[in-house]
């Protein structure tokens, strides 16, 4: 469904907002795209990763000689072939410190949890590798292991990193963040209401269906070629060189085809280690991660421990809000501690804000990105306990969101003073939709339950840097080229973007997405930015060719280039003064390009700026098998400002697949570990994500409102959709069972034991 | 990097001599289903596969003189649902042996690799309990039969002597007012293992139960035939304090573990759960036969 509510640069769009057939399309339907592990070489061998079979252990000793003497063997490398990043000094790449990289690549002086790299070979095959790995022989001290925040925080807890302090201790919280607005206490003081409440939440993976899988060639004149899928070929190429020593412009970095990352592909495993390896042996080196690796020993997101309290008047009011949001960072410091810091109470006019973020180390595969990182986690606390405040005062959820939502001028405890907030427009868009209205039997059966819930969320969006280039092809076609991976669809969306601009019929255009060698820097995909930046950069790319194209058509008119118009792909004369010619086409153009001067093409780098935040209200309706304990989704409307939907089957997909990742987190998926901090669950069978027949179509209300800070009213629409899942859905529970959960997932045991205790 | 020999016979009595002269180092290939996905996981290396798909025997659906059906080990759960006859019989069974994996996997999947997988949560083996089949095995020293409640042995071990192949089930023939069910507790709506199964099958005569059998699954280490539950409910014309009897008997049966899938606690209660909706299916589909 689509909302346009503005009709600024709409009306006269011909493929902008039309559901164009997206250029990667066939080919991946036909199994013909090409991923990460499809890349083969002649001469290609492979790489094997041994792992740490403890949570926790001081590394005395490696011996790889009879891993090296095994034949077939070709080389091995361990933590002393990484460049070292000394704990004294952070250096960072983005968010990332290299410290802590250098470290999760391989381990260094310890093993920090169960599947922590420890060493790599590279043989003829598989096997040959594998065999070898078992060879190497590793002294470990064990050590005592702590896995649960809960645990890792007690003062006796076994202490991960001995550099780490908290109040002048030793300590597994790494670190802290706050964000504050005016004098919380004095708020309170203020309140007649207030509720607060603890929550827990579990690690849950990304859940990409592709494993991490690379391939490198390390030449004999120390130029490195890596192909591998990732976020951003550019953080291949820097982080590579980081960790390995090779400089940048040795290094080129080819994108393949992704399946899937959402955030967890912003930082590698494997590229660096096949990169010494394929130097140390002579030969491209390939290395697969199998599905137990890449849930054992690529970051989840973390799992959180937070209490939330909130102050309100009795009109519904809230006039201060306190947050304690403990946040698993994994065994290396770095948890996503800005998601719910500043995300939680940013929806919200609030003018007394505490919010604190604690990173807590314990032996835990480092936690990775996963869509609004962190977000989900601080909006799951906030917004359960304004549902709670609201059924304390009997007001409807959504109209004490209404009462209190942030408008413009209204500033933010993480620091922004928001221009144009959008927010009021998805409560209401929710309050008038039919899903809302919809009168909900709450007993339709006998051992059944029905209830709905509703929640909102917020999340920054990005802008950042990105480059585009347009080329005109010599029979009058267009190639565009950008420098940011497409795990969403982007390329669709700039195919519109550029058909629509040059004014030539969308399949004329080719997207493809360039190499660290064939197109300027580009930052992450991630953050909701690509379609944001790249739109951006790709507007003023073919701006620049149509300036081109007026210049050309000028030159073989003998006129002057402002007496040109470029309109639907052809250069007219502007009027009637400016002479009378018959219209040059694109290809017109192009054949004579080098005869009016040359190849016709246009690139720009650019620093974006105007990303606007997102905002998303989300209603669910859920069933409850009292007996069984079986919570399941009945229904379910996201409505989400998306700016301008460039591709509108793109926009709902993002949303629709936030909703469901949401939904897995709310119900089913979570990281389960032994006794001996080992995960138990690192396989699709035992770790729960939802499959298509436990989710209904999830229905994406896009509200249309132009970002004005965008040539085409783009905003980032990625992140936004996971935020409100978890509160909703729990809020939903609670209106059908009349108890609340204060936990995640909401398994069946977990809810047939509270039902039982009821 | 050992080598995997591959033999596909067209008789039993061949591939009864290759899987007994490999002396422990072959296993028997169905549909693989289980069997490749535990080699890939490296839990098992077999040094010889036989393959009895070959066999006339171990692909056929044959109704039996008695006017019962006896259905080869190595039958796919499609095959088995494309059966004329079998699943108006037993659709109890049918239902279970079709609830294994999805499309692709039920191409595949057969009850006999279900049953000597010899996992505790194997979805046919309750229903094929319930159903009071008996199978035929064939080994080095000839064939024999047994009840299915009598192959389980212990998570993932079957009591089938070393060389020995399971060749067939034979399921009794239907009395008029009979019909099955099979139900699983499982978190998601497909594409998981059962928390708990149950098969129930029961025959009706004029409203009250004359004959009752109830299999029990994923709550012990091998599946259970839970006889105080049948027996609680012939006689009864399914009242409540015959079905809450049962239900009680399914929970005493219980041995469960904590694990990653469900709690003891859970699982104990769920297992009477399942019981009264699956008796309730049942008894419907009795009704109408
Ligand atoms: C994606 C997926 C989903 C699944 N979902 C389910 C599910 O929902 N429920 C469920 O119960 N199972 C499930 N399974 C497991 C598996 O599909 C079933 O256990 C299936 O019935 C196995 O049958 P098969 O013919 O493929 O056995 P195979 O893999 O061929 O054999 C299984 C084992 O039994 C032995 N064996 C097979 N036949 C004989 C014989 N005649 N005599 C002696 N030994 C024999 C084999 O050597 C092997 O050890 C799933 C598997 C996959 C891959």
């Amino acid at each position: 469904m689509n909302v346009v509510t503005d009709k600024l640069q709409v009306e006269d769009n011909k493929w902008i907002g039309t559901r164009t057939i997206r250029p990667d399309g066939a080919d991946k339907v036909t199994g013909r795209a090409s991923y990460a592990a499809d890349n083969a070489m002649p001469g290609m061998i492979w790489g094997k990763v041994l792992r740490s079979p403890h949570a926790h252990a001081r590394i005395r000793s490696i011996d790889t000689s009879k891993a090296e003497a095994l034949p077939g063997v070709k080389a091995v490398v361990t933590a002393k072939d990484i460049v070292d990043f000394p704990i004294e000094t952070s250096v960072m790449l983005g968010i990332q410190d290299m410290r802590w990289m250098c470290r999760n690549v391989m381990a260094r002086e310890k093993a920090l949890f169960h599947g922590h790299p420890i060493a790599a070979v590279a043989a003829i095959n598989e096997e040959v590798a594998a065999a070898a790995c078992a060879l190497i022989v590793v002294d470990y001290e064990v050590l005592p292991h702590v896995i649960e925040i809960e645990d890792a925080i007690k003062p006796d807890a076994p202490i991960l990193h001995d550099f780490a302090k908290f109040e002048g201790k030793p300590s597994n919280i790494a670190g802290t963040m706050t964000a504050k607005l005016g004098d919380v206490e004095a708020g309170f003081a203020e309140a007649d209401i207030v509720v607060e409440r603890t929550f827990r939440t579990r690690p849950i993976h990304q859940g990409y269906i592709e494993p991490q899988a690379c391939t490198v060639s390390y030449s004999a004149d120390g130029r490195a070629t890596i192909w591998s899928s990732s976020q951003g070929q550019f953080m291949v190429r820097a982080m590579t060189s980081l960790l390995t020593g090779v400089p940048q412009s040795n290094i080129r970095a080819i994108p393949a085809e992704i399946g899937g990352g959402f955030g967890a592909k912003t930082i590698i495993y494997l590229e660096p280690v096949a990169l010494l390896l394929s130097k140390k042996s002579g030969r491209p080196v390939k290395m697969v991660m199998t599905r137990d690796e890449v849930m054992r020993a690529t970051g989840p997101t973390s799992g959180s421990f937070s209490t939330v309290k909130i102050g309100a008047k009795k009109d519904g009011t809230f006039v201060a809000a306190k947050g304690d949001f403990y946040i698993q960072a994994g065994c290396l410091p770095g948890g996503p501690l800005r998601g719910p810091v500043g995300c939680a109470f940013a929806p919200y006019d609030i003018p007394h804000v505490l919010s604190v973020g604690y990173d807590v180390v314990s032996n835990r595969s480092k936690v990775a990105a996963y869509r609004a990182p962190g977000a989900p986690l601080g909006a799951y606390a906030a917004e359960c306990v304004i549902d709670e405040i609201a059924e304390t005062l009997g007001m409807d959820p959504l109209e004490i969101r209404l009462k209190n939502t942030a408008r413009s001028g209204t500033k933010a405890a993480y620091g922004a003073t928001f221009t144009k907030v959008t927010f009021e427009e998805t409560i209401e868009s929710i309050q008038t939709h039919e899903h809302y209205k919809a009168p909900l039997d709450k007993n339709p059966r006998p051992g059944v339950k029905r209830g709905r819930g509703v929640a909102s969320g917020f999340w920054y969006n990005a802008g950042g840097e990105s480059s585009a280039q347009v080329n005109i092809t010599e029979d009058g076609n267009v190639v565009v080229t950008t420098g940011h991976p497409d795990v969403g669809g982007s390329r669709a969306s700039i195919a519109n973007v550029a058909a629509e601009l040059l004014g030539v019929d969308h399949g004329r255009v080719s997207v493809l997405i360039g190499d660290t060698a064939s197109i300027g820097y580009s930052n992450l995909t991630g953050g909701s930015r690509v379609t944001f930046a790249s739109a951006m950069v790709v507007t003023q790319s073919a701006e620049k060719v149509i300036g081109q194209l007026k210049e050309r058509a000028a030159k073989i008119w003998k006129i002057d280039p402002e007496a040109v118009h470029w309109e639907n792909g052809e250069a007219r004369p502007a009027g009637p003064n400016a002479g009378q010619f018959p219209p040059l086409t694109l290809a017109d153009l192009a054949a004579r390009a080098s005869e009016t001067g040359g190849p016709i093409g246009a690139g720009v780098q650019l620093n974006t700026a105007g990303a606007e935040p997102g905002f998303a209200t989300h209603v669910v309706d859920v069933e409850v098998d009292v007996d069984l304990g079986i919570i399941r989704v009945l229904r379910y409307t996201a409505a989400q400002d998306v700016g301008r939907a460039l591709h509108p089957s793109y926009v709902e997909g993002q949303i629709q697949g936030g909703v469901v990742q949401g939904i897995g987190w709310a119900l089913s998926e979570e990281y389960l570990y032994d006794s001996q901090g080992r995960l138990e669950n690192a396989g699709f069978l035992d770790y729960r994500m939802p499959v298509c027949s436990d989710v209904p179509m999830i229905e994406a209300v896009m509200l249309e409102i132009p970002n004005p800070k965008h040539p085409q009213g783009v905003r980032g629409v990625g992140e936004a959709p996971i935020v409100p899942p978890l509160a909703a859905i729990s809020n939903a529970v609670h209106d059908a069972l009349g108890t609340r959960f204060y936990s995640l997932p909401m398994s069946p045991p977990k809810v047939l034991e509270r039902l039982d205790q009821a | 990097m050992t080598d995997i020999r591959y033999v596909a016979p067209q008789t039993l009595d061949e591939a009864v001599s290759a899987f007994a002269a490999a002396q422990g180092s072959a296993r028997i290939l169905a549909g693989g289903t289980d069997l490749l996905v535990q080699m890939r996981a490296g839990i098992v290396r077999p040094g010889l596969i036989v393959d009895i798909k070959k066999i006339t025997e171990m692909t056929e659906i044959a109704e039996t003189a008695e006017g019962g059906f006896r259905i080869g080990a190595a039958v796919s759960g499609t095959t088995l649902a494309e059966h004329g006859s079998f699943g108006k019989a037993w659709p109890g069974v049918l239902e279970a042996i079709n609830l294994i994996g999805s499309k692709q996997v039920q191409g595949r999947a057969s009850p006999g690799g279900n049953l000597c997988n010899g996992s505790p949560a194997g979805d046919s083996v309750p229903a094929m309990i319930a159903a009071g089949a008996v199978v035929t095995v064939q080994g080095p020293n000839g064939r024999r039969s047994m009840p299915v409640e009598a192959v389980p042995a212990g998570p993932h071990r079957t009591s089938l002597a070393p060389g020995e192949i399971l060749v067939s089930f034979t399921l009794p023939p239907r009395p008029a007012g009979s019909s099955d069910a099979y139900l699983r507790m499982i978190p998601r709506t497909e594409m998981d293992i059962a928390v708990v199964g149950l098969g129930a099958n029961l025959t009706l005569q004029g409203g009250v139960v004359t004959a009752a059998r109830i299999g029990l699954g994923a709550v012990a280490p091998t599946v259970l035939l839970v006889e105080e539950a049948g027996k609680a409910l012939i006689g009864s014309r399914l009242d409540d304090a015959a079905l809450e009897a049962a239900a009680a008997a399914c929970r005493a049966a219980c041995k469960p573990i904590n694990d990653k899938r469900g709690t003891i606690a859970y699982r104990t209660k769920v297992a009477g759960v399942l019981l009264k909706r699956t008796v309730a299916i049942a008894a419907a589909r009795a009704g109408g036969n």
